[in-house]
């Protein structure tokens, strides 16, 4: 293939996207990427696009037009369905937080681990013991050891967040989508949050949508302002708000 | 009525005296006489060919009570006349003039006897000389029966009619008539193959079975052109079939946009399938019977009305019917459609158990009003009016539903919980109170379907249970969200279940209907008509 | 070795305590019919043990429900469309069977075939004269149909209401189609004056007994293929294709296929307690394809107890002996009782029976230490 070195270069590449439903265009002439390793911070206003930007990534809704390519340009994301992109490595973590709430805490770790996922495999699973072990680790690393038998339904709102966080880093993704991980969390819960984002970027690509500026600035990374449907604004924090125009659509004055 | 009577009497009379001054009456009256020294049947054959042959319709009279077994001769002066059954013997009437000739005991008299085959020639007789009729109506008639029964013996009276005729009509119809006698006679083929073409002009199902006859029964050009008529006539005839069809699937499709809306109203506000709409299409034409019912007992002047009477009553009851389910049930399974579902279907079974229970499990009687009764033929097509009405019916509940939806305030907030709940919700729009309206809107609807349905299906309590699973299957394949594609989906449901019905019969056209359906689901699971964005999902 | 294993992981106390009961049951009903006299208080009258035998089989269905409804969340209104293919292909095995002792004394074709003056057997009849053919097709039947009704709406991703209603619509295609006498299935009638069961009298009391412990037998086969299925990973996977679809396929697993398997199995499970049923009832017919019937079954399992193993049997046992108790007294009045079970049981009973019953049992227990114990919740 003899595709461009900066997409190469990219674990995440989206050109020229567009998507419009009824005639009202969500996302318009969106390009973007994402470097290997790298963490980004996807701010802007209701509408634009923020949300329906994930769901192309994932799958679950179709660009009319432009370019999604994933892992270093050698996977046409367009030409996948949800279940693939997920296997290719894409997880993601919606804005309600959504878990399995008849389950415990431990099952929902279970499903959400790396491993075969047809149907008959699961028919005849046994759980080994670094199965166990992984899963302790995990539920360590979102301070949710001590629920393990809990029914999901039961944990309260941000415990849900960090399950499904947990989820994510079972699944053992290449990058992770992270949609307002800290929407209705307490200031602590909030900061806990951005430490464990930290600690997993260290060793996996993410992209996370906030809105919380106080918790965008604990992250210090690279930052993106969309608004209706194409970016605004790119770079360091302290750039993008210094922005007249975001400030403008986005920040207030 | 005696004044009507007697006038009538006046002008028949001078009928009788202007034909008479027309034709000899004379030489009718020897031919008829003949008729009582006449051996057999080859002799009277003879003798009724003759009296044909007159072209008067003056005998008329005497051949029709021929055919009918009511000439008879009396035995003393070898008279004849037709009798008439009276009292203890028989009245007498002369078979010329019609005029009354006194009585005779029935032992005095003989009947003058015919068989079949006499019979039809009385017949076609009857037909060809009634070509020179004063009545236009007569005239018409007799050319029709010519031309059904292709008469070459009649081409010269035709041609002596067609010359005389004024009427174009009748002459048009005349002139068809010979057509076809000629196409039975052994004149030229430059001749049959121009009554060939005018026959292929006139078309429908008696000239395709003439020509049809004429090309299995000739040779050579004739035969050619016979065969290329037929395919024309066929052809056309297929036309109007599917015309037909069309009509038959459009009747059907308003009676499933009627029983469907409601459905789709709910459904698309509310997300929730209520089992029991069929019912409230039951309860609605109930209310219709019970209204008729009332009339016919109280106000019989009024039963034109009556359908118009039930309207507002049958939307009324089952709105009210479904204001109390909505409040008793539906609202305490928010956000639990499946168990919405099964609730409801409980009162459908309490429902329908309830009407029988009051009503009996027969079906009752609605009558139609004389408005909606008959029909009447456009070309080859044939409209019943209680049909046409539902159409019409159905249109306009249709387009008041959707002026309805888009220009009231109450309207708006449908579309808006429609289309987004929890937004609608916070604008401030009482949700509850829209959830209710809707679906006593929808369970209205039902209802004044039921009030239709009452005119082309038995009342019966299962009336609605044969409705419900073709109306979810519009809704399926319409979509919700959009009364546009309600009206679409049912009308071609309803054409496509007609179109299928020749081919597959009634209940494979059925099957395959439901098949195609959950194909179609595959490309658009949402249906034609689907909302689309993020909020859709959730 | 791995299916002992599968099922080994579907014990626990509650399905081992069920299964033991079936099984005396199947044991203690025959004897007490076959052994005690007809005068004894103890002795189970012929008209009870089909009864009681067409309810277990109502229980198998209930349980085939369930596993779809009550584990998957997939509400289908036509598992009647299942147990009656079942119950059609042991029909016509056992018409087959009654060779030329039917009124036309053909010994080629059955009664129906020669009153409609066919004169040779339709090609779907072949292999009918054989049991173990019959057998295979009261599961290939019910499960190929779900199978491919299974991909098509899943696949299109049709849930919730819309997929209830394509199922209800699936049965009163296939009753309409069953209707037809062309379809060669004895048309309205159906098939019916059944002579042997594999060289066995069907009226025989022996062979109902045989048939009663047969069909328990089969429950309990199918309470343990369910109870391994709910208590394996794929299980767990069920229930998060109930609780949460979109999560599992952003998982990376395909709810479709997960359900599929369900959808396939259950039919099976229906297929079987159809082909149980036809034998004891003597006839099957249309009309047990009627959408009607296939949500009466919803009602049972949602009685006893979805999502639960024992409550589907419980819920198909008593709603159906309250039927039978309603149609003797007061035959009138069983729609309406049906019709308000049907909301009663949606509004205050959700979980059914069993759920009544397990929090009965919590208030009871937590009743004694009541003074001392603060509710679990408030350390969260």
């Amino acid at each position: 293939m003899n595709l461009p070195t900066t997409i190469a270069s990219t674990l995440l590449y989206l050109d020229g996207v567009s998507v419009s439903f009824d005639g009202f265009r969500a996302i318009n002439n969106l390009s973007l990427t994402l470097d290997v390793g790298e963490m980004r911070a996807i701010i802007g206003p209701n509408g634009a696009g923020k949300t329906t930007m994930m769901d192309i990534i994932t799958g679950k809704t179709r660009a009319d037009e432009g370019e999604v390519f994933f892992d270093h340009g050698r996977v046409d994301l367009s030409t996948h369905d949800e279940a693939d992109i997920a296997t290719l490595g894409i997880g993601r973590k919606f804005q309600k937080p959504t878990v399995f709430e008849s389950h415990t805490v431990e099952d929902n770790i279970l499903l959400a681990m790396k491993g075969k996922r047809s149907a008959f495999a699961s028919l005849f699973h046994r759980s080994s013991t670094e199965e166990t072990k992984e899963i302790t680790r995990i539920l360590e690393t979102v301070r949710l050891a001590g629920k393990r038998s809990a029914l999901a339904a039961n944990l309260s709102h941000g415990q849900k967040q960090w399950l499904e966080i947990g989820m994510l880093l079972a699944q053992d993704p290449k990058l992770l989508l992270v949609d307002e991980p800290v929407a209705g969390m307490t200031d602590a819960e909030t900061e806990e949050t951005a430490r464990l984002l930290k600690h997993i970027a260290e060793d996996h690509s993410v992209i996370v949508v906030e809105h919380d500026m106080h918790f965008v600035r604990e992250l210090g990374v690279k930052v993106t302002c969309l608004h209706e449907g194409s970016v605004l604004a790119e770079g360091p924090l302290e750039h993008v708000s210094a922005d007249p125009r975001v400030i403008e659509v986005y920040l207030g004055r | 009525m005696r004044a009507l009577k007697i006038i009538v009497f006046v002008l028949l009379s001078c009928f009788a005296s202007v034909s008479l001054a027309w034709s000899g009456e004379a030489e009718i009256r020897a031919s008829i006489a003949q008729l009582a020294t006449a051996k057999g049947f080859p002799e009277i054959e003879k003798i009724v060919k003759d009296l044909a042959a007159l072209g008067d319709p003056l005998v008329n009279p005497a051949l029709t009570a021929l055919a009918d077994g009511n000439l008879q001769v009396r035995k003393s002066d070898n008279a004849i006349f037709i009798t008439r059954d009276g009292g203890a013997g028989v009245a007498l009437i002369d078979p010329v003039t019609g005029e009354d000739a006194g009585e005779a005991a029935k032992a005095d008299v003989v009947k003058i006897k015919v068989n079949n085959g006499l019979r039809r020639i009385i017949r076609d007789s009857l037909g060809n000389l009634t070509l020179q009729s004063p009545d236009t109506a007569t005239r018409l008639q007799a050319a029709q029966t010519i031309f059904r029964n292709s008469d070459a013996s009649q081409l010269v009276a035709l041609d002596a009619a067609i010359s005389s005729e004024k009427i174009s009509a009748v002459k048009t119809q005349m002139e068809l008539a010979r057509a076809s006698a000629i196409l039975n006679s052994d004149r030229g083929d430059d001749e049959k193959i121009a009554a060939i073409t005018l026959i292929k002009e006139r078309g429908g199902r008696d000239a395709l079975s003439l020509l049809t006859a004429t090309e299995a029964k000739t040779n050579g050009l004739v035969k050619d052109q016979a065969g290329a008529a037929v395919a024309s006539i066929e052809r056309s005839l297929a036309f109007w079939a599917t015309g037909q069809n069309v009509w038959y699937g459009l009747s059907l499709g308003s009676v499933l946009l009627l029983a469907a809306i409601g459905l789709a109203i709910t459904f698309g506000v509310m997300g929730v399938i209520n089992m029991a709409h069929g019912e409230m299409v039951m309860l609605g034409a109930y209310t219709t019977f019970v209204t008729q019912d009332i009339i016919r007992d109280s106000f019989p002047g009024l039963f034109d009305w009556s359908l118009l009477i039930a309207l507002p009553l049958a939307f009324l009851v089952a709105a009210i019917v479904g204001v109390i389910i909505e409040r008793g049930i539906i609202r305490h399974l928010y956000g639990r459609p499946l168990e919405t579902l099964l609730a409801t279907w409980g009162v459908s079974l309490i429902l329908q158990q309830g009407v029988r229970s009051i009503f009996g499990p027969t079906n009752q009687e609605v009558g139609n009003p004389s408005w909606m009764s008959g029909s009447f033929q456009i070309g080859e097509l044939d409209i019943t009016w209680n049909r046409l009405w539902i159409i019409v019916f159905s249109l306009i509940v249709f387009f008041v539903l959707l002026v309805a939806l888009n220009r009231t305030p109450l309207g708006l907030q449908m579309r808006a919980v429609t289309q987004n709940r929890r937004m609608a919700s916070a604008m401030g729009i009482r949700t509850p109170f829209v959830d209710s309206m809707t679906f006593a809107l929808g369970s209205g609807i039902a209802g004044i379907a039921g009030v239709a349905l009452s005119q082309i299906d038995n009342v019966s309590p299962n009336l609605g249970q044969s409705y419900i699973i073709d109306s979810f299957m519009v809704v399926v394949f319409g979509g919700v969200g959009n009364l546009w594609g309600t009206l679409v989906g049912a009308l071609s449901l309803g054409i496509l279940n007609k179109f299928l019905e020749p081919f597959a019969g009634a209940v494979l056209g059925k099957i395959l209907v439901l098949i195609l359906i959950i194909l179609f689901i595959q490309k658009r699971p949402r249906g034609l008509f689907a909302l689309k964005g993020r909020a859709v999902e959730a | 070795m791995i299916l002992t294993r599968f099922f080994m992981g579907g014990f626990d106390r509650r399905i081992t305590i069920l299964i033991v009961l079936l099984l005396l049951l199947a044991l203690l009903v025959p004897m007490l019919h076959l052994l005690m006299p007809p005068t004894s208080f103890f002795h189970v009258p012929t008209f009870m043990v089909a009864l009681l035998g067409k309810y277990l089989t109502y229980a198998l269905l209930a349980l085939s429900l369930d596993l779809v409804w009550g584990y998957c969340g997939i509400l289908s209104l036509g598992h009647g469309a299942f147990f009656a293919l079942g119950g059609y292909a042991m029909g016509m095995y056992l018409m087959r069977q009654i060779g030329s002792r039917g009124s036309y004394g053909n010994a080629e074709l059955p009664d129906f075939m020669v009153f409609l003056n066919w004169k040779e057997l339709p090609w779907f009849w072949y292999g009918f004269d054989s049991f173990a053919f019959a057998m295979l097709m009261v599961m290939l039947v019910p499960g190929l149909l779900a199978f491919v009704f299974g991909w098509f709406a899943f696949r299109s991703r049709v849930t919730g209401v819309y997929l209830s209603i394509i199922t209800q619509a699936m049965t009163y295609a296939l009753m309409l189609a069953f209707f037809r006498n062309n379809m060669g299935f004895g048309g309205n009638n159906g098939l019916t004056d059944f002579k042997d069961i594999l060289g066995f009298n069907v009226q025989a009391p022996e062979t109902r007994m045989a048939l009663f412990a047969a069909s328990a037998v089969a429950l309990c086969l199918g309470i343990l293929v369910t109870s391994a299925l709910v208590n394996s990973k794929y299980g767990k996977l069920m229930i998060g294709v109930r609780d949460s679809e979109s999560r599992l396929r952003f998982l990376g697993y395909r709810p479709e296929s997960i359900k599929l398997v369900a959808f396939t199995v259950s039919a099976v499970m229906a297929g079987v307690a159809g082909a149980l049923y036809v034998p004891q009832v003597g006839i099957i017919n249309p009309g047990e394809f009627e959408p009607g019937n296939s949500i009466e079954v919803v009602i049972w399992t949602a009685v006893g107890g979805r999502g639960t193993i024992v409550g589907p049997v419980i819920g198909a046992l008593l709603v159906n002996a309250g039927k039978s108790w309603f149609t003797g007294v007061l035959p009138e009045f069983w729609l309406f009782a049906l019709g308000g079970l049907f909301v009663f049981v949606t509004l205050f009973m959700p979980k059914g029976v069993v759920g009544v019953w397990a929090s009965f049992k919590t208030r009871w227990r937590a009743k004694p230490p009541a003074e001392i114990s603060q509710p679990a919740e408030a350390q969260t």
